[in-house]
């Protein structure tokens, strides 16, 4: 299969590679996929006070196209604001990258990854939305979390 | 050294420079029709031909009257199986067989199964093994055939054809094999191995692509198949077509130079096999061998790599030529059907790598590849949350992932 350019930029030097202290405060951590599927991201956001994504950072588990999805999602999410990054569609993802129809499904992965990060950020700081109390926001973003606890 | 690094010699291996230079006059001088029986063109295509099968069944330890020529192994797997089928519909309607099999012979069986025949699919344990006492239990008076792979071509995985010739003679059904990767790696013989029908490909055995041949026993017992293309009744009515004697003559300087050059080659391409296996899991121990290494092709080996992805790898070790166990590359999005049936699971599946060693190997061409994978697959861990997760302690089959 043939990557575009970008695709191969992204995976050849990935930005912003790395993690944040996910038990600070004003980091969000959403970790999305699964291992049996092909592939895990994590990304990390850090906010600063006015609501402003001063960092972030991904690990992902995949193909190249969802490690340029998660390289490019941490580019666009540095110096947002996390209302602006909720806003991030899978679609500019899929345009940005000219990722193929089979790719497709990487970039709905950033696109979730973002929101489970920004949902984590939003549960720890208390500011949720209404419609999305912080015990559901647990359960969606904080399974994996719940489930990385050392035994 | 020339990059890319050639290792994907089970996919297809380039012709021997003395394979072409044997073909190249039967392009243009010698070009005449094998089936001409009224010229000089015809008899000594004929003539080449009859050699070309005379070498291709030393070989195999065949007689030359034994062996038909198809386009490759495709064809013979689905001559072999499809045409048993139908001759000996009388008999009965029952196959036999494994998940494990190339897709040539696992859809073939699977049509028939959709035409009502009857087919067991054995097992295979971790390593890819059947249970040969599981394999005689399901032999009845209605088993028309077995048909199990001599090596495996992701794995390279070599099935104990000669136990399974035995139980199949000794239950009086026919054994067919696909041979495919096995002449020139592996010794074989359809007599000592109780074998009634096997399929081989030039292409695997540096010959050229789109001829092939399948093995039929003449003799103790005399299988007799039904042609699947009817026409001038080539090849003793079974496989109708001109013959293609370029690649034939090609086939059979393939399967000369195999049998002499087997006993100098194998044991060299062993001890590279093991050198690049050794240098990649002396830097990463946690890598996974897959197939059984007590019972496998000299020139291959397959290995998992835990944490990191199966495609991202391929796209990291672009100077390497090698095959993923992950089948993403072809859009599909699923993992090796083969590593699945050993148990493995779907993420030791899509990050396994087959390597592949033939006669044009060399020591630095090994090292360059175990180094290039070594690093690769440190840099995808360092980027991979899962190793994260293992270097802090998770336990990731605990893990509740989102599946998507």
């Amino acid at each position: 299969m043939a990557y575009s350019d970008k695709v191969l930029d992204h995976y050849q030097n990935p930005r912003n590679v790395g993690s944040l202290d996910k038990d600070d405060p004003n980091v969000g951590t959403g970790v999305v996929g699964a291992p049996e599927c092909g592939d895990v991201m994590k990304l990390q956001i850090q906010v600063d006070n006015d609501g402003k994504i001063s960092d972030a950072k991904f690990k992902t588990y995949g193909c190249g196209s969802a490690i340029a999805s998660s390289s490019l999602a941490t580019e666009w999410l540095k110096g947002a604001t996390v209302d602006s990054a909720a806003e991030i569609k899978n679609t500019q993802i899929v345009e940005e990258l000219s990722l193929p129809p089979v790719k497709i499904h990487c970039s709905v992965l950033a696109e979730d990854a973002i929101k489970a990060a920004i949902d984590d950020w939003r549960a720890k700081n208390g500011t949720a939305k209404d419609d999305a109390a912080p015990p559901a926001n647990e359960s969606k973003t904080g399974e994996s979390k719940t489930g990385q606890t050392t035994s | 050294m020339k990059t890319p690094i050639y290792l994907d010699y089970s996919a297809t291996t380039p012709c021997d420079p003395r394979v072409v230079e044997r073909m190249l006059p039967f392009f243009t001088d010698t070009f005449g029709n094998a089936a001409s029986r009224s010229h000089a063109f015809g008899w000594t295509a004929e003539a080449a031909v009859d050699e070309a099968r005379k070498q291709v069944a030393q070989l195999i330890g065949a007689h030359p009257k034994e062996i038909l020529w198809t386009s490759g192994s495709t064809e013979a797997n689905n001559l072999a199986i499809k045409g048993a089928a139908e001759m000996y519909a009388k008999k009965g309607n029952h196959i036999i067989t494994t998940a494990t099999e190339h897709k040539a012979v696992v859809d073939t069986v699977k049509h028939l199964e959709t035409q009502g025949h009857r087919v067991t699919w054995l097992p295979v344990d971790g390593k890819g093994h059947i249970d040969l006492q599981e394999l005689e239990a399901a032999i009845t008076d209605e088993t028309i055939l077995v048909t199990l792979m001599t090596a495996n071509n992701e794995t390279g995985l070599v099935h104990p054809i000669a136990k399974i010739g035995e139980i199949c003679k000794r239950k009086g059904t026919l054994f067919h094999t696909d041979a495919t990767q096995a002449p020139g790696r592996i010794e074989l013989d359809v007599e000592a191995q109780n074998v009634d029908l096997m399929s081989i490909s030039a292409h695997k055995m540096y010959g050229p692509k789109g001829i092939g041949a399948l093995y039929v026993r003449r003799r103790n017992p005399r299988v007799r198949l039904t042609a699947q293309i009817d026409g001038g009744g080539h090849e003793r009515g079974m496989r109708s077509g001109t013959l293609n004697v370029t690649g034939i003559v090609g086939m059979g300087q393939a399967a000369r130079l195999a049998r002499e050059e087997m006993a100098t080659e194998i044991p060299k391409l062993a001890a590279l096999r093991d050198r690049l296996e050794q240098r990649v899991l002396a830097a990463l121990p946690d890598a996974v061998i897959n197939g059984d290494p007590a019972s496998r092709l000299p020139t291959l080996t397959n290995i998992s790599f835990p944490y990191v992805e199966g495609e991202s790898l391929i796209m990291g070790v672009k100077e390497l030529a090698v095959s993923s166990g992950s089948a993403c590359t072809s859009a599909s999005l699923e993992p090796s059907y083969v590593l699945k049936a050993l148990g493995l699971n779907d993420e030791l599946a899509h990050s396994s790598i087959r390597f592949s060693l033939g006669r044009f190997s060399t020591e630095e061409e090994v090292d360059f590849a175990a180094d290039r994978i070594v690093a690769e697959v440190t840099r995808l861990r360092e980027m991979s949350p899962l190793w994260e997760m293992v270097q802090e302690g998770v336990d990731l089959s605990k893990v509740k992932w989102t599946v998507h």
